[in-house]
């Protein structure tokens, strides 16, 4: 096996620790969103959720538990659309003439950036799961240590999954275009339906058809269903909506995923073997 | 077996409508250093960016080491090392972590990448600097960094695109030396330049490149040759007489008027004509400033091929305007 793609890896994650304001932001950042959106929301949608009469023996799971999930998906998604954002650099710079010059095979340089985006992701994911269980999230809750290790082993299955599909889709438009402007309009236009068309705050069950039909065909639904099964368990209710997964429903939601992973793997290939680099 | 290690036929680059390189041909044989002299913009780095397969191949044929550019780019990159015309260099990367990662890209084993880097770092004496950042380092100590990388891998071929661009005099020459080193070890430079005295210096062979095309290619001594054997540079009170006095004299073979004086090519010993040549202009009453006598350089070899004098950067204008005073 080529190991190329571990001398990219092992510099995207130097200029990671070295760039103090990148480290410390990108770590506080999804904290502050459990601290921030996650507590104003909790009240709001409890209060809310209160007068809805719940199903007898279905576990009840407050609105900061249920977004926690929410909260690690959509920080994967925007680390990952953003982890690209080194290609581009390394392009403006002239830095990646030297690599496009070496005989370093071109998927190498994919794979290492798409790995240490993922490493990235599953840092974060770490930091939100321990700060939601901080503030009261009941993440895990009842779990055995070894059921809670196997948990936190599928929550970062799927987020790894999900998280290097998003990484090849932005190293696919990073390697396409000119400019880190257009990157950042690119990645507004997608995360918008990507982050509100998918379960991720709410559930969809209450969508109009069109968005329901939008949000199931949306990998952030089926990475958010993941970290719930792990997280919370296989039947549970919250905002007055029950959630039971079949073993068989989270197979379906890891092939779509990986099939998804696979598809921008395809894109970011090809965008890279058509790329030249002066 | 000093076969070509280069060889290219009918290059053409075109970029939308600016034709960058325009049906070139050459070879460069095993061992030698090579040069591509020419102005900015004259295609020098189109052609590199095409060897180096940065470029892909619009027309005509190249190898490198033996390989074809255009079926066989992977071999060709392993075969070759580049130093870019400008810097690219992570700001953030240590001297040190540059030249791992380079070494790390063509995949040396760790033993042979450390024992290498500190012989290089030595070498561009940055040893002392090895774990600064590249931000903190001077233009120079960037270029020496970028040449020590370049060298890392003891490619076949090293391509050098304008080399000593921004580095003082000093530094120059220690390179000069350093690539002459690596030379004498084996691996063949290919190197553009626009300094005439770099061409001149360091070159076993040079083309001279404008507007795409190759002007001329020769030893440095066959380029100054063919334009005669000594250039006289005079200036005097009236240079109307002085070119008919000059182009009455036999040896004379080529006249060219400067912006304040005149020259000539000479096919003989400038010294020995250059008496006959003031008494001349003395019985003409033509009183004479300035006198010199010098070997044709370069920039005369260059001015001679293309009609151009060859300027620094963003002289162009300056040249073109040289260059019109001359034909008048």
């Amino acid at each position: 096996m080529h190991t190329g793609f571990f001398t990219i890896y092992r510099r995207d994650m130097i200029r990671f620790i070295r760039f103090k304001t990148l480290l410390i932001s990108s770590l506080v950042q999804p904290a502050l969103w459990m601290a921030f959106f996650g507590i104003a929301m909790s009240a709001s949608f409890n209060r809310l959720t209160m007068e809805i009469p719940t199903l007898p023996g279905v576990p009840t799971v407050d609105y900061l538990t249920f977004m926690a999930a929410g909260v690690i998906a959509m920080t994967t998604l925007f680390t990952s659309l953003f982890g690209g954002i080194t290609i581009l650099f390394d392009k403006n710079w002239g830095l990646m003439r030297e690599i496009f010059a070496s005989p370093l095979p071109r998927t190498q340089i994919i794979f290492g950036i798409a790995l240490s985006g993922m490493t990235k992701s599953f840092i974060q994911a770490g930091i939100i799961m321990a700060f939601a269980l901080l503030i009261g999230a009941d993440l895990f809750a009842g779990f055995t240590p070894a059921g809670t290790v196997f948990a936190i082993l599928g929550i970062l299955l799927f987020v790894g999954v999900f998280s290097l599909g998003f990484l090849f889709l932005s190293a696919a438009i990073s390697i396409s275009l000119e400019s880190p402007e257009g990157l950042q309009g690119i990645i507004t236009l997608l995360t918008m339906p990507i982050f509100f068309a998918s379960n991720a705050l709410y559930p969809i069950n209450a969508f109009p058809p069109p968005l329901q039909a939008v949000s199931l065909a949306n990998p952030l639904t089926y990475l958010v269903t993941g970290i719930r099964y792990f997280a919370i368990g296989n039947n549970f209710q919250a905002v007055g909506t029950q959630y039971t997964v079949t073993p068989s429903a989270i197979g379906f939601a890891f092939l779509f995923l990986a099939g998804f992973t696979l598809m921008m793997f395809g894109l970011a290939w090809w965008r890279f073997q058509k790329a030249v680099v002066t | 077996m000093s076969g070509q290690i280069i060889t290219v036929q009918e290059l053409y680059h075109c970029f939308k409508e600016v034709v960058a390189v325009d049906g070139i041909s050459f070879d460069v044989k095993e061992g030698e250093i090579f040069s591509f002299l020419g102005p900015n913009g004259a295609g020098k780095s189109t052609a590199i960016n095409v060897l180096t397969t940065l470029l892909p191949i619009q027309e005509g044929r190249a190898t490198v080491a033996g390989y074809s550019v255009a079926d066989d780019p992977q071999k060709v990159r392993e075969s070759i090392g580049i130093v870019f015309q400008d810097v690219t260099l992570d700001r953030d990367m240590t001297c040190r972590e540059i030249l791992e990662f380079h070494g790390n890209l063509y995949r040396m084993p760790r033993q042979e990448r450390k024992r290498r880097i500190d012989e290089l770092l030595t070498l561009v004496q940055l040893e002392n600097k090895q774990d600064v950042r590249t931000k903190h380092l001077s233009g120079g100590m960037k270029r020496r960094l970028e040449i020590a990388r370049g060298l890392m891998t003891r490619p076949r071929v090293l391509f050098l695109d304008e080399p000593t661009i921004g580095l003082d005099p000093q530094t120059r020459m220690r390179m000069w030396e350093y690539i002459k080193d690596v030379n004498r070890e084996g691996t063949t430079i290919f190197l553009t330049t626009h300094y005439m005295d770099e061409a001149d210096q360091l070159s076993d062979r040079i083309s001279i490149i404008d507007h795409g095309k190759i002007i001329t290619t020769g030893r440095s001594f066959e380029l100054k040759n063919a334009l005669g054997e000594d250039l006289i540079y005079l200036e005097t009170s009236d240079l109307a007489g002085t070119r008919e006095v000059l182009s009455e004299m036999e040896m004379v073979k080529e006249i060219t008027i400067k912006p304040r004086g005149i020259s000539a090519m000479l096919n003989g010993d400038g010294t020995k004509v250059l008496p006959s040549i003031m008494e001349t202009l003395a019985t003409r009453r033509i009183r004479v400033n300035v006198v010199n006598v010098k070997k044709p350089s370069m920039d005369d070899v260059f001015v001679h091929y293309t009609g151009r004098e060859l300027r620094d950067e963003g002289a162009e204008r300056a040249s073109s305007a040289v260059t019109r005073a001359g034909r008048r």
